[in-house]
């Protein structure tokens, strides 16, 4: 059983790590922190063919285009916010995989918080009138 | 007494509105992403026409003149399922349609033109897509709608349809015209 168990760890980490870089042409960068640097980069994208995968994930022909523009403009030198806003002007803001926070998202960043503070008022409020609650039906045994 | 129902008929407010927003998102398509390039020029380009690699196709095709891009390839089934929609358009000469032959091969792309129709008044022959991304073309066909200051007015997503081109397409091409 926990050979098994072991077994299965090991083919979902190969699974996992088998990125689809491995069907680019491009030769990955000398340098290992520029390397990580695209690696971090191409994480950031939405592949527009199949909406849940990053652009490193993806095996679409349109991620691998995606890749090689992103590696074209680490090679010549261009910042990351460079990049970021290379793809957001020509895709939108729904290429970025992690929505940025803007008047339109606000709600789906702080929706979290504003049911985390209802839920905390409820409860509140619940609490208080169970203690007033028992206080009085206290002060009536008290006065019986 | 009043705060008593509140906070009963609270949950239920939520719910119903929370109800609301996934029955909206149920029927949104999100395959369809708007694109931030409408209302701005056309990106600068320089590609070989499709029909004879010296000469190119540039920016400067969508100059005094309404015009359509559309994005397409043989190996693009929905294309070929439009094809016969844009042949029949272009016979009635109402603009010209410019093709970007997206990462196509050039010899199959000029033998299906010669066989199934030529609408195009001109094709650039994009083989590597790195220009369709500077349109922001995901995925074929697209077809763009350019007034005549060379600004991108609206985008297609998806094949045009007869329909499409009578109560979208037209409408939007007189009123540019008159711009």
């Amino acid at each position: 059983m926990k050979r098994l168990a072991i077994v299965c760890c090991g083919l979902l980490a190969a699974v996992v790590s088998s990125s689809a870089l491995a069907i680019d042409s491009e030769p990955p960068f000398p340098d290992p922190a520029t390397q990580a640097r695209y690696e971090h980069l191409i994480h950031q994208f939405r592949c527009l063919v199949c909406q849940d995968e990053t652009i490193a994930d993806s095996n679409a022909d349109l991620a691998a285009d995606f890749r090689r523009q992103v590696h074209n403009m680490v090679a010549a030198g261009k910042s990351d916010a460079e990049i970021r806003a290379y793809m957001v002007k020509r895709y939108g803001d729904f290429i970025l995989y992690k929505p940025p926070v803007l008047e339109r998202t606000w709600l789906l960043w702080g929706g979290p918080f504003l049911f985390l503070a209802i839920a905390i008022g409820a409860v509140a409020i619940v609490i208080r009138r169970r203690s007033t609650m028992l206080d009085s039906s206290a002060d009536d045994g008290e006065v019986q | 007494m009043k705060i008593r129902y509140l906070v009963y008929a609270l949950p239920v407010i939520v719910l119903v509105a929370l109800l609301a927003l996934f029955m909206r998102g149920l029927f949104l398509n999100p395959t369809i992403v708007p694109s931030p390039l409408i209302g701005k020029s056309v990106p600068t380009f320089s590609l070989p026409r499709l029909h004879d690699p010296a000469k190119s196709v540039t920016q400067n095709e969508f100059r005094n003149q309404v015009a359509l891009l559309n994005v397409w390839a043989t190996w693009c089934v929905a294309c070929r399922d439009e094809h016969e929609t844009l042949v029949q358009f272009s016979k009635q000469n109402i603009v010209p349609i410019y093709g970007l032959d997206y990462k196509d091969d050039r010899q199959t792309a000029i033998s299906w033109l010669a066989k199934e129709g030529d609408p195009y008044k001109d094709n650039a022959f994009d083989e590597s897509g790195d220009v369709a991304i500077n349109w922001g073309v995901y995925g074929a066909p697209e077809t763009f709608l350019i007034d005549k200051h060379g600004i991108i007015r609206h985008k297609y997503i998806g094949p045009l349809t007869p329909d499409i081109i009578k109560n979208d397409l037209l409408p939007r091409i007189h009123r540019l015209e008159q711009e």
